[in-house]
């Protein structure tokens, strides 16, 4: 049972390069010492915080997409805290989430393909179509009540 | 004298002009307020996510709390959604926890 988890952690602003790309080095071989995958990585670069972390104002945040059992994500996390780079951290499990969502998504889409069809319309929302016509399920509000 | 009819006036008025006054203010106030709806449920966004600084931005005024409900016109399911991504970008500071 492979469970999906989203990392973000922040690296020190003082790091340089090569010590970022070596604490994803770690992070890649914990994955991969512990039968995960790592399915994505995004460097958001460098931000500026919104509160002061001790001493920092700034620093370069770091997203990794990893799926993998619970007791990999507990190892990572012993790993990062225990980094004196790394500032902070999150580890967030994505998968029942994003499957949420993604019922949302296709429920709302087939039940606007349901009354376009009913209403004699063609499934798929035309190009020239108004904003407002694609899906007509009447919450459509003006903004003044009576 | 003066203390018996301030004593009925309440009670008795109710029915009468002040009463109607009333009526006519509160008929007036609905016309003029708009009618809140939820931004997620107006917008069909399925995915509160706490990455997305300027969705949420809205929901936190300055002072760095989150907006209630009652002023946003967000849905009970929305409102929840949008707490737990507030308080996950809070920590990984995002968004502030509180601003002086």
């Amino acid at each position: 049972m492979s469970r999906q988890y989203e990392l973000v952690y922040i690296v020190s602003p003082d790091a340089t390069d090569e010590q970022i790309q070596g604490l994803h080095g770690q992070v890649e071989e914990i994955v991969g010492r512990m039968g995960g995958t790592l399915e994505k990585t995004d460097n958001w670069g460098r931000r500026k915080l919104a509160y002061e972390i001790g001493p920092h104002k700034e620093g370069t945040y770091v997203l990794e997409l990893i799926s993998g059992a619970g007791d990999l994500m507990k190892e990572i996390d012993r790993r990062l805290r225990v980094s004196d780079q790394i500032i902070r951290h999150l580890v967030v499990r994505v998968d029942e989430e994003n499957r949420v969502v993604e019922r949302a998504r296709t429920r709302r889409k087939t039940e606007s393909e349901r009354r376009r069809v009913a209403r004699g319309l063609p499934p798929e929302r035309q190009p020239g179509e108004g904003p407002r016509t694609e899906e007509s399920d009447d919450s459509g509000f003006d903004g003044v009540e009576v | 004298m003066r203390e018996t009819s301030r004593r009925s006036g309440p009670g008795g008025g109710r029915g009468g002009a002040r009463g109607a006054a009333d009526k006519k203010e509160g008929q007036r106030r609905t016309l003029f307020r708009r009618r809140k709806v939820c931004k997620f449920c107006a917008d069909k966004i399925d995915d509160i996510n706490y990455k997305d600084v300027k969705l949420l931005g809205p929901f936190v005024p300055e002072r760095g709390k989150i907006l209630p409900r009652r002023i946003s016109g967000t849905c009970a399911m929305h409102q929840r959604k949008l707490q737990t991504a507030i308080k996950r970008a809070r920590q990984l500071a995002l968004i502030p926890y509180a601003t002086e």
